[in-house]
């Protein structure tokens, strides 16, 4: 609200009234009067309100805002406003506003002071009013080792903290269409995980967002994670010759051999690929037959008689087969593709990441090809997946020899996780087991609607930017409390930096306003220290200790 | 300002001849000396009753005497009153006004009193700042909207004329009492409309 945050101070509590509860139910929210001198061009849907009840203080969001009339005719037979008073006399008396208000928490004598899910309503005439700083302190926690700022209640300077511990336990997602901000706030959400040590981050940065620099709606170049932290963050590419180019540094240059392709790899390219289920199941007969090296041997038969006599043996149409070999041959245009073994990139990222390491695998020229990126974060992610299989099953019972906790980062998520294709691809398991093996994702996703429900409904926290697809917006709220009206909050979202954000690592919904990131102030609110600004405390230290330098 | 409302000192204008716990009706000292309808006026000095001036009345002090008229003759009206000067004693004005409060010790009370105003009580116009602190809050607009008269719609645009002028923004006043209005006049939109357009 324009100028609001000024007016708080003036208020009880620093809590700008707006109005009294009218009636409502707790099911179709709580209908509140604004007061006469309430601009209803100042109410945002989505803001965060406190109703003070009897005993208790009741915590929701504005889900609905609409003119209300006490007198019919007032549509049919608008009064004639030339006259000023008349119109002055008429608004907020016969004509009012009204705004719905979903109650989302409660706090007070009932709950012993805490925050807890609303069961109950305020009775009528309760006093209506913007949440206070305080208010979204008791609800979200404050600034901690545990909580980290994502950004603010709409209109209000208040920061809003997201609880790390919950969010790293489940899987999460970040949606909205292309432009919205999903980028950005991934990148945060990777600092916080980052910053506050509770899992390691494995980012499969498909256009090269995260890892040495991004890209901002308003400036034209931010930092990576590993400009900001460099210690912390290690850099892999597919692609080195690009990284050179661009001036990027990286740390290890991936290589996949034709040996490491497995035919569950295949399978994840079924839909790109445009392969029939009978080809896609072809691969797996053919590693049976022909063992290690499959591939290999399969993409090195000769045409002719020799591939007739394959078909026949394995039992399927030469077509099919001939299918296969030609979308398979499509490996040989990605550089990174080698003979024989690849480079051991799964045990120096598992390497990394149990040290407490952060790994960005940046794609360069193959950031625009979904086959590569489908490819390598598929086999990567298996070969990771079963180890740490490996590992939690033989720390069973010994919760100091657990793997430390990892997050996976996939971005175009509906191709991993389509409904055709979820329940047998690794990121399905992954997305349905939870922590069980402490692994988890973190989706990006412009077409949720693209995503397999059971895995929607699995995921923990969701960070919903703008869509106005109704389809990728039913997806996003299904399964939510109160989905009706979050929905009006998700389409009027602004197309840039809002978002809402819902779920296990917030005790309710809220539209938050990102916050900043990719000004030398943000980079230094994060920890950030220019190598000018550390040269000068080096000297500083140094004169400390041993005295000021002679000149 | 009004003039009436203007006066530093109260001016006593009659005396109540006829009341009762809703409306009193007072005889003017001087013929045609009647506040103008909307007026606030105050009787009694033990328990003050406020009234709003609802209609005024000039007639023949002998009911078996209608008066007749007496300037065929005569160039101007004030001819025919200097050619009759008995006129003067054989007319009387009345007023009557709606009681829409009383005062209650020191508080004011915006709703009718217990007890009728009694007879021969002073009424006096009162004073601006007494315009101000009675209308400073709207509850008897409720008592005026309900009681029976002629050409209320009139009386109460006349009122809140006449009370605005006592206010230090007198358009601020009216926004506050329309919406008072508009709460009380619920369900009869163009009649609220017709009283504030009339104040423009």
């Amino acid at each position: 609200m324009n100028g609001v945050n000024g007016r708080y101070m003036d208020y009880a509590g620093g809590r700008l009234p707006l109005g009294m509860v009218v009636s409502g139910s707790l099911s179709e929210g709580i209908n509140v009067r604004l007061d006469d001198g309430v601009s209803i061009e100042d109410i945002k849907i989505g803001t965060f309100v406190s109703i003070q009840g009897q005993r208790n203080r009741f915590l929701g969001v504005i889900t609905e805002i609409e003119l209300e009339s006490t007198d019919d005719g007032i549509a049919a037979v608008p009064p004639d406003m030339s006259s000023p008073l008349l119109a002055q006399a008429l608004s907020g008396t016969i004509a009012y506003n009204s705004i719905t208000v979903e109650p989302m928490l409660i706090i007070g004598a009932d709950t012993m002071n805490a925050a807890q899910p609303a069961k109950t309503i305020p009775p009528h005439f309760s006093r209506v009013s913007l949440a206070s700083e305080e208010d979204i302190q008791t609800v979200f926690g404050s600034e901690d080792a545990g909580h980290f700022y994502i950004g603010n209640p709409m209109d209000m300077e208040a920061r809003l903290c997201l609880d790390i511990d919950e969010l790293v336990k489940r899987s999460n997602g970040v949606f909205g269409k292309s432009g919205t901000g999903k980028t950005f706030l991934t990148r945060l959400l990777l600092i916080g995980i980052l910053q506050h040590g509770a899992a390691s981050n494995l980012i499969f940065d498909m256009h090269g967002e995260y890892g040495w620099r991004g890209s901002s709606e308003h400036i034209n170049e931010v930092k990576g994670l590993k400009q900001l932290f460099n210690s912390k963050v290690v850099v892999f590419t597919l692609d080195a010759e690009s990284a050179k180019r661009r001036g990027i540094s990286t740390d290890y240059e991936v290589s996949v051999g034709y040996d490491d392709i497995e035919p569950e790899d295949v399978d994840i390219l079924r839909d790109t690929w445009a392969l029939s289920d009978i080809a896609a199941d072809t691969a797996h007969s053919l590693q049976r037959n022909l063992g290690k090296g499959w591939l290999r041997q399969f993409l090195a038969y000769a045409g002719g008689e020799n591939f007739s006599e394959l078909a026949r043996a394995m039992n399927v149409p030469h077509s099919t087969l001939s299918a296969l070999r030609n979308r398979l041959n499509r490996l040989a245009r990605f550089g990174f593709m080698t003979e024989g073994k690849g480079s051991n990139s799964v045990d120096e990222i598992l390497n990394y990441l149990q040290r407490g390491m952060h790994v960005v695998l940046e794609f360069g020229r193959y950031g625009n090809n979904i086959d590569a990126y489908l490819l390598i974060a598929n086999l990567l992610t298996r070969r990771i997946y079963n180890r740490y299989v490996r590992m939690s099953e033989q720390a069973s019972g010994d919760s100091t020899q657990q793997p430390r906790p990892l997050v996976i980062t996939i971005e175009e998520a509906h191709k991993f996780l389509s409904p055709a294709i979820a329940k047998n691809t690794i990121f399905g398991n992954i997305a349905r087991e939870m922590r069980k093996y402490n692994v988890t994702l973190l989706v990006v996703d412009q077409r949720p609607s693209g995503i397999d429900d059971e895995v929607m409904s699995q995921l923990g926290t969701k960070i919903a930017c703008l869509l106005d697809n109704e389809k990728d917006t039913d997806a996003v709220l299904s399964g939510v409390s109160g989905s009706r009206k979050l929905r009006a909050v998700l389409a009027r979202l602004e197309s840039n930096r809002q978002a809402l954000v819902f779920g296990h690592a917030l005790p309710m919904p809220v539209v938050i306003q990102t916050r900043e990131y990719g000004s030398p102030e943000s980079y230094r609110e994060l920890g950030f220290v220019e190598a000018a600004e550390l040269k000068a405390q080096a000297e500083r230290d140094v004169d400390a200790l041993f005295g000021p330098s002679a000149c | 300002m009004n003039s009436d409302t203007d006066n530093a000192i109260p001016r006593r204008i009659g005396e109540v001849i006829d009341a009762s716990t809703s409306e009193f009706t007072a005889q003017c000292y001087r013929l045609y000396d009647a506040p103008a309808i909307g007026s606030l006026v105050i009787c009694g000095e033990a328990a003050p009753t406020y009234g709003i001036v609802c209609e005024a009345r000039t007639q023949s002090i002998d009911p078996g005497r209608a008066a007749m008229p007496r300037g065929m003759d005569a160039a101007n009206e004030a001819d025919v009153l200097s050619n009759n000067p008995q006129i003067e004693r054989l007319l009387y004005t009345t007023l009557r006004s709606i009681v829409v409060g009383h005062r209650d010790r020191d508080a004011i009370r915006r709703y009718p009193p217990l007890s009728a105003p009694r007879m021969y009580a002073f009424v006096r116009v009162c004073d601006a700042g007494e315009v101000a602190e009675f209308s400073s809050s709207h509850e008897f607009f409720a008592t005026l909207l309900n009681a029976p008269m002629n050409a209320q719609d009139h009386v109460v645009s006349s009122f809140l004329r006449y009370s605005s002028a006592a206010h230090l923004d007198p358009h601020e006043y009216l926004v506050s009492a329309g919406k008072s209005l508009a709460s009380a006049l619920a369900g009869q939109l163009p009649r609220l409309s017709s009283i504030l357009r009339s104040l423009e």
